[in-house]
């Protein structure tokens, strides 16, 4: 039988309790021309190293979790195969632009606080009333705003970002537009908080229009071309609120 | 131990049905405060990943009573009615409740909800967003529970163990994987929502968070798990990873080949096809609308005739969705091309599919009535890993999203009740039952030294008897080895040994849990599929090859029993019956319509 053929991976390792600095651990990997990334590092996991750790689970690209640096790039690791990289060796790390709490895991707590403040959800007196049937809603009107709700929170775009490297406070490409799908969604009738929070200094304003998260969205959101429309909006919701400051809302 | 987090309601799992109960509860009383458990963020949860749709009666073509019959049917007559009954009932309101929180439900032209047929239906009455309907409604829950101020989210923190004081559970042990301290989170009531179990076999859709924590908890505490031998095969499955091609894809009028190119469904009592550009088709309730049991099953057939395709991954079937033309596909159901472009490298708008069945949910769980109260006070559960039973010996496709908004927000109304009219709990003996679950971690786990066994030897072993034991087709011999083997892993388990003996996200630890669980719930499975000596819906035996109405028309209920942690002991309990009684299961031409509902009576 041919020698088996393997692949290198080399992984990012860092652990709170026992490393002062990260360092790269790198591992032979069975080759696998169907496997993807995240198949060899559950290989690592079960077969040489149990202590390496990381998040996933639907291996489908659609829970979000296992986002990565691969060799440089933002990646779902369940949607990285090995054949694009072999046979030189992969290199992976966390995502950058994130804390590590240990190896491959960010730390999220930032996200989280960040995708609550621009209040994704439908504002509108009667949400809870469902007497009267669903709310209509065209298949035009769901149009405007249904690619911006594909977004699965896998924080490439932040990843990629590069005002978010330089300037942690801003609002970030995937909860802007979240923000910005529930300000077009038609059956919303938030009259300005939302808007409010989304004009902040740092929120779309802080936006320079690079692009790169729209390039590494892995679901084609296009968080830029949502921030602009939003810029767009916000700009109007201005000029309304100088005119008429009582009836900014739509 | 850090201090106890003491809420008034302790909801564990954020997937569909914890969310709707955190919303229930909210809504209910904004005094109430609520703690959110678990293991994951809730946007990963893996109702993310279901496909195709969710099943309510909302077009005036469809009627209540077809969706009573159509889910009562498909259970091979399992399900308790007055829970089938009440849940088709209540499916329309709660759907409509999700699409006011914002879930971007495909529309018809005029705005109203569109729907689309699955298997087992007589009418169309699946809503959908296209084809990520699970990924939407779980974000649209998880977004709207981040308006309300009385939900308290512990992310990541990892259930162990139910604290039961005086016979009423009031909270629950977690390990917080930053840290990998044991928290104690106590509530005056708790529910379960943890989902499925998929994980136990090696062949799945489930995603690897599946692994039964929920049902393995509660069954330690004394609870029955109900109906564990009811697996449901999805019959379009990719061979290889497991991946998920929706039903959907059926329902929009993709067809089933085998290597000759045959839509070999005809043959087994399904009905007669239509041409794939006849208007009427695809014809509900018959041949690919066929229920899922059924159709796994004939595959098994196919297999046995040779009439399968031989793959490095098995055998396979072939799905065949060219007809449909890439517009619709990219309109209806553009996650079935991607998944099958990247992870199968056939582009359905030009090729066929392979697919073969795969394991996709577990009808059985934590035994609730329609309140999702379990046998133990002040602890409820919902979704799948609960059974109420909805489901009986085989789910239609669709009822588990809306099962898990109907009885996620009933669970929560009665544990939001059952909080405010038992205010007073026992803190310091929680948490010394808390303190002797940190000291077992750490001892059986964090600071053991020896143990020879790997968490992944004993997980294969798991894989390969449930797989060739007790899939699709069962028979005596083949579920007492899986019976013996199971017991052999559950003694290699406690010589377990961790690489990993440190405590920040420590996902080895975690992932040895997990294989605890996972073998707890496979033993009940087996050992329920052992004793039902009868074939119905999803639970086939070849040495039992009826439905056997007169023994086993009742749930099985599998106990804990400490003197022999890897033998459950079966017992059963009768199945509601009210004005559906027992029928022939039919499909295609003759569905069954003509002899539905008797007028009222009682069981």
């Amino acid at each position: 039988m041919a020698e088996e053929t393997t692949i290198q991976l080399d992984i990012f390792r860092y652990h709170p309790e026992k490393d002062e600095q990260p360092y790269f651990q790198s591992y032979d990997v069975p080759y696998k021309e169907d496997w993807v990334v995240l198949d060899a590092i559950n290989w690592i996991k079960d077969n040489v190293d149990g202590s390496l750790s990381y998040r996933w689970s639907c291996r489908m690209g659609v829970c979000g979790s296992c986002g990565m640096m691969v060799n440089g790039e933002p990646k779902l690791t369940c949607a990285a195969f090995l054949k694009d990289y072999y046979p030189k060796a992969i290199r992976v790390e966390p995502l950058e632009n994130f804390t590590v709490e240990r190896d491959l895991v960010i730390t999220m707590d930032d996200f989280m606080a960040k995708l609550e403040s621009v209040k994704p959800y439908i504002v509108r007196d009667d949400v809870d009333d469902t007497s009267g049937g669903e709310y209509e809603q065209t298949p035009a009107q769901l149009a405007q705003y249904k690619q911006y709700s594909m977004c699965i929170n896998c924080m490439l775009c932040y990843s990629a970002c590069p005002v978010v490297g330089h300037d942690p406070e801003f609002v970030g490409p995937a909860a802007l537009a979240l923000g910005h799908r529930y300000n077009k969604d038609s059956r919303d009738q938030d009259t300005g908080e939302r808007m409010e929070k989304m004009m902040e200094h740092e929120a779309v304003w802080g936006c320079t229009f690079v692009g790169e998260c729209t390039e590494v969205c892995p679901k084609h959101v296009d968080p830029a071309g949502a921030i602009q429309q939003a810029k767009a909006a916000a700009a109007q919701y201005y000029f309304k609120k100088l005119i008429m400051p009582k009836g900014a809302g739509r | 131990m850090a201090e106890p987090l003491v809420h008034d309601v302790l909801i564990v799992g954020g997937g569909g049905a914890g969310l709707r109960a955190a919303i229930a509860i909210a809504q209910q009383d904004a005094k109430l405060s609520v703690a959110m458990v678990s293991k994951v963020y809730p946007m990963r949860s893996h109702t993310v990943a279901a496909e195709g749709g969710a099943a309510a009666v909302i077009k005036p073509n469809d009627s209540l009573e077809d969706h009573i019959y159509d889910t009562i049917s498909g259970s091979d007559w399992l399900a308790d009615q007055d829970a089938v009954d009440l849940f088709v009932h209540e499916a329309p309101a709660e759907m409509i409740q999700l699409e006011h929180w914002g879930c971007p439900w495909s529309r018809d032209p005029d705005g109203s909800v569109a729907v689309r047929p699955f298997g087992g239906m007589k009418n169309e009455r699946t809503w959908f967003a296209a084809d990520k309907t699970g990924f939407h409604m779980l974000h649209s829950l998880f977004q709207t529970t981040l308006k309300y101020n009385n939900i308290t989210r512990y992310d990541e923190h990892f259930a162990t163990r139910l604290l039961v004081d005086d016979g009423r559970c009031c909270g629950c042990t977690a390990i917080e994987l930053r840290t990998g301290q044991v928290r104690t989170v106590l509530g005056k009531s708790v529910i379960i929502c943890t989902g499925g179990a998929g994980k136990v076999f090696p062949f799945t859709t489930n995603g690897a968070i599946k692994t039964g924590d929920g049902m393995a908890m509660a069954y330690h505490a004394g609870v029955g798990l109900k109906d564990m031998e009811f697996v449901q095969y999805h019959p379009t499955g990719l061979p290889g990873t497991g991946i998920l091609i929706t039903e959907a894809s059926r329902g929009e009028g993709g067809i089933l080949v085998n290597k000759h190119g045959d839509r070999y469904l005809r043959d087994y009592d399904l009905g007669e096809p239509l041409d794939v550009t006849d208007p009427k088709h695809p014809q509900n309730r018959t041949m690919e609308l066929g229920p899922r049991d059924k159709l796994s099953q004939c595959f098994i057939y196919e297999m046995q005739k040779g009439n399968t395709i031989e793959t490095r991954y098995g055998h396979t079937v072939s799905l065949d969705l060219r007809h449909l033309g890439e517009e619709k596909i990219d309109k209806k159901i553009p996650f079935v091309r991607e998944l099958a472009t990247n992870y199968a490298g056939v582009d359905p708008v030009h090729e066929l599919i392979p697919v073969r069945p795969v394991l996709h949910y577990m009808m059985g769980g934590i035994d609730t009535d329609v309140e999702g109260a379990t046998s133990i006070a002040g602890l409820f559960a919902a979704g799948e890993c609960a059974c109420v039973s909805l489901n009986g010996a085989n789910r239609l496709g669709s009822n588990s999203l809306t099962e898990l908004l109907v009885f996620g927000a009933r669970a929560g109304k009665g544990a939001a009740q059952f909080a405010l009219e038992h205010d007073q709990i026992n803190i310091a003996a929680l948490e010394a039952q808390a303190k002797d679950e940190q000291q077992r971690i750490s001892r059986d786990y964090i600071n053991k030294s020896g143990g020879t066994q790997r968490i992944v030897g004993i997980r294969n072993a798991m894989h390969e008897t449930m797989e060739t034991n007790a899939g699709i087709f069962r028979e005596e011999t083949s579920l007492k080895l899986a019976c013996d083997t199971l017991s052999e892993l559950g003694e290699r388990f406690q010589d377990v040994a961790l690489d990993d003996h440190t405590l920040s996200f420590n996902t080895e630890l975690t992932a040895a849990l997990e294989l605890g669980y996972m073998l707890d719930v496979a033993q009940t499975l087996v050992h329920a599929a052992l004793a039902r000596c009868e074939s119905r819906g999803s639970h086939q035996r070849t040495d039992y090859a009826h439905r056997d109405d007169e023994k086993f028309l009742k749930h099985s209920l599998a106990y804990f029993e400490p003197g022999s942690p890897s033998v459950p002991r079966i017992d059963y309990k009768p199945v509601t019956i009210t004005k559906w009684p027992p029928a022939k299961r039919t499909y295609g031409a003759d569905s069954g319509f003509k002899a539905k509902a008797e007028p009222e009576k009682t069981k």
